[in-house]
């Protein structure tokens, strides 16, 4: 007979269910990706995904820890870091993020659960100051079997930056184009251009109830809002609204980066706070700043203030002062 | 019929009541022997007043309480002495116990005096029956009920709670007496209004117990004037609605204040089978020497809801319920939530047991818990407010000094963080370990000043 603790009965959620549950809602996301960018999409994921497992295992070897290379921790950070990346990316290039990523974002802490920092992030911002021409080389949409040949371009991003440095009015946008960036037809990283795939998946995810609503609504929120404001006084020099949600990787940062529960605030209320200085820095950093995309610093830097959110919004206590006995 | 109001957190695991919730209760035939553990409550435990050898009858006294908060402890069985010493007791730890062999002839020590009218007792002869009766809650923190019965001068008491909701999955006890003879738990109920001197009245029932929720309405309106105001009150089925500060927040919506009790809000909350208990006391002045228990689970061959004298052993139990089915996995003296595990079957039920719960060996499963991926899931269900996560964190580091900021001493050890986790942390022990360790300083305290 088994003596066990209680209780004695559990959720049939675990660590893996939920890391899986997770890969499979960026699934599609992905793999659009895969179909507008074909090949090299494909290596820019495999390449991640190798080397952050085998860096995840040769770590936990090295420190004598538990083998957790399948729990699929590794695999999303990796799919993840992929999916932000430039779907022509060096292989090198890659490796070093999806190693970085691992090794100094997550396995330096101690591991799944530890890291301060979402290590998918940690991995490109890392390659967004090391290799910024690798990291800003777009590819122009050359679907899968459809024989067109790889070309270089700009994203709709690049170009808002490109006339907000050079003091032009931006560019006009019409709705069809508005349409494309909704569905993806368009170019930026590999897994972040089909917002419609991605909203879809985050759906899933606020069923399964592994996200919750919270940062996502006030971190687009707040994006939308801040932007609009700008857009309102002066259309001419600033992007409207629609532009910054659907451009760039607001939608997978809001959705999946953002929300990673290791990293966002325990509580509704102090995860409302984090969206919302999430959203915004990212737009304060796509206005002002030296990069045309502020997502993934912006999520870094809220990142680091999980622990204070935390510390000072806490759930109420049952029968402390507050609501006692007067409801 | 009244609805409840929420409590926050909580959750909703696998019932299990379908096994027994249906099943008229039986009587388990007379044991050959018992063993009565001569502590079953809270408090300090009994002094034997027998020695070996000593033939008893039923219902006679054979521990005597020595503090305030104890209850004593009577024979379930007639027959001789054959043992007193330590023996195991369901909350893992050895206790002085008495065993008596049967002498099949079943006889009660008698002189009991019968009130075939309840209510024609004067108060205090009322709660001395109850005190010499032994009765404890029989919810499952076996607090003695005669000491809550005599609340300070200064506690304006009001309002009664009856919790009829037995929340622990699989247990159907309480569910059984409630259909089975409302009558006793209304009459129960009736003791306990007029000893308080109170005016008003609810039963809280979870709405997977329809029966019993229709049952005790009508029990009610057929008692009309001759019953307070009272109201049967529908809640909705979610672990831990029957934990008592869950369910007054649940019925009136209040809050009892941190550190304090249900009596600093005016509120007695007693359980269902301790009312029908009380009743039995009083109407045929017998102590409490038996109970209704659930024995379930799939790892039995034929669950039930059975009478069971205190005392009775597992095995002997099981044995009438047609044994296990299968290979047995765990055996639990109580609902899965909150029930300890059981390592020999030569164990007793006590008054405070609510059931054996038998898990087959497929479905016990036991995995390593892993790091803290702060998901957030234990305190979403933490219905105290908690941080859950930060307590199992600073406890696993033996930082207790750290842990001691997250309020452990709130923790109402309910599970539902344990049984939320994706890590598997053993949240719930390691917040017992705190509050071992914060009654160990405080001891030391208390002896150097
Ligand atoms: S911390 Fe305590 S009260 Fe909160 S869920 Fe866990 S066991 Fe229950
Ligand atoms: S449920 Fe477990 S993993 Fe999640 S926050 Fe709580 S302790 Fe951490």
């Amino acid at each position: 007979m088994v003596l066990g603790i209680w209780p004695h009965i559990r959720t049939e959620t675990n660590i893996n269910k939920i890391m899986y549950t997770v890969i499979a809602t960026l699934i599609p996301g992905a793999l659009a990706g895969v179909y507008l960018f074909g090949w090299s999409a494909i290596q820019v994921i495999a390449v991640s995904i190798v080397v952050a497992m085998g860096t995840e295992a040769a770590m936990q070897k090295l420190i004598k820890q538990k083998m957790t290379v399948f729990d699929g921790s590794a695999i999303l950070t990796a799919l993840l870091l992929a999916m932000t990346l430039p779907p022509g990316c060096p292989w090198w290039v890659t490796a070093f993020g999806s190693f970085f990523a691992i090794a100094i974002g997550k396995q330096i802490y101690g591991g799944l659960g530890y890291n301060p920092f979402n290590p998918a992030l940690v991995g490109r911002v890392v390659l967004l100051i090391g290799f910024p021409l690798q990291m800003t080389t777009w590819e122009n949409l050359h679907p899968l079997f459809s024989g067109v040949d790889v070309t270089t371009g700009a994203t709709p991003l690049g170009d808002v930056q490109v006339a907000r440095l050079s003091h032009k009015p931006v560019p006009d946008m019409e709705t069809h184009q508005f349409w494309n960036m909704f569905t993806g037809n368009t170019m930026g990283s590999l897994g972040e251009t089909s917002d419609l795939l991605l909203i879809l998946g985050g759906l899933y995810l606020l069923y399964k109830h592994f996200i919750t609503w919270h940062i996502p609504v006030s971190m687009i929120g707040t994006v939308v809002i801040f932007s609009g404001i700008f857009w309102l006084i002066d259309p001419a020099h600033y992007a409207n609204p629609l532009f910054h949600v659907l451009s760039g990787g607001l939608m997978l940062g809001a959705i999946f980066m953002a929300t990673d529960m290791v990293t966002c605030p325990n509580t509704p209320k102090g995860q409302l706070v984090f969206g919302a200085g999430c959203g915004l820095l990212t737009i304060i950093i796509r206005m002002w700043g030296g990069y045309p995309e502020g997502v993934s610093f912006a999520i870094l830097l809220m990142n680091s203030l999980t622990p204070m959110i935390d510390r000072y919004i806490q759930p109420h206590l049952y029968g402390a002062k507050k609501g006692a006995g007067n409801k | 019929m009244m609805k409840g109001n929420k409590f926050p957190g909580g959750i909703h695991p696998f019932y299990g009541k379908e096994f027994t919730e249906g099943g008229k209760t039986e009587t388990l035939p007379l044991p050959d022997k018992v063993v009565i553990p001569l502590s079953q409550h809270i408090g300090a435990p009994c002094k034997p007043l027998m020695t070996i050898g000593a033939m008893v009858k039923k219902g006679e006294l054979i521990g005597e309480t020595t503090g305030v908060i104890a209850a004593p402890i009577h024979a379930s069985l007639s027959g001789k002495i054959t043992n007193i010493g330590p023996s195991p007791h369901p909350g893992g730890n050895q206790i002085l116990s008495m065993t008596i062999e049967s002498d099949k002839k079943d006889e009660w020590i008698g002189g009991f005096e019968e009130h075939p009218d309840t209510l024609d007792i004067d108060i205090e002869t009322i709660k001395k029956i109850i005190h010499k009766a032994g009765i404890v809650g029989l919810g499952g923190a076996a607090f003695p009920t005669h000491v809550k019965l005599n609340p300070p001068k200064t506690k304006n008491v009001h309002t009664l709670i009856l919790n009829g909701v037995e929340c622990e999955p699989y247990l159907t006890a309480d569910h059984r007496l409630m259909v089975e003879q409302p009558n006793d738990v209304i009459e129960g109920l009736k003791i306990l209004t007029r000893i308080l001197g109170i005016k008003k009245a609810y039963i809280g029932i979870e709405d997977n117990k329809k029966d019993a929720l229709r049952i005790m309405e009508q029990a009610v309106k057929k008692e009309g004037s001759r019953l307070v105001e009272t109201h049967v009150v529908e809640l909705e089925t979610k672990y831990p609605q029957g934990g008592e500060k869950q369910l007054i927040q649940a019925i009136l919506g209040l809050e009892v204040p941190n550190g304090g009790l249900p009596m600093d809000l005016g509120l007695v909350v007693q359980n269902v089978g301790t009312a029908a208990a009380i009743y039995e006391a009083v109407r045929y002045g017998r102590p409490l020497i038996d109970r209704i228990i659930t024995i379930t689970g799939r790892g039995i061959a034929q669950p039930k809801n059975l009478r069971v004298r205190i005392g009775t052993l597992v095995r002997d139990i099981l044995s009438y319920c047609g044994g296990f089915a299968g290979e047995p996995g765990k055996v639990i003296m109580g609902g899965p939530m909150m029930g300890p595990a059981q390592y020999t079957l030569d164990v007793p039920i006590v008054k405070g047991t609510g059931g054996i719960l038998v898990f087959p060996k497929e479905e016990v499963s036991v995995e390593e818990s892993r790091a803290c991926i702060r998901c957030a899931a234990c305190i979403e269900v933490c219905p105290v407010g908690l941080l859950p996560n930060m307590l199992s964190i600073t406890a696993e580091v033996l930082n207790f000094a750290e842990a001691k900021k997250f309020h452990p001493l709130a923790c109402i050890e309910c599970g539902c963080c344990s049984y939320v986790c994706p890590s598997r942390r053993p949240i719930v022990h390691q917040i017992r370990h705190i509050k071992m360790d914060m009654a160990s300083t405080k001891k030391k305290v208390v002896m150097v000043t």
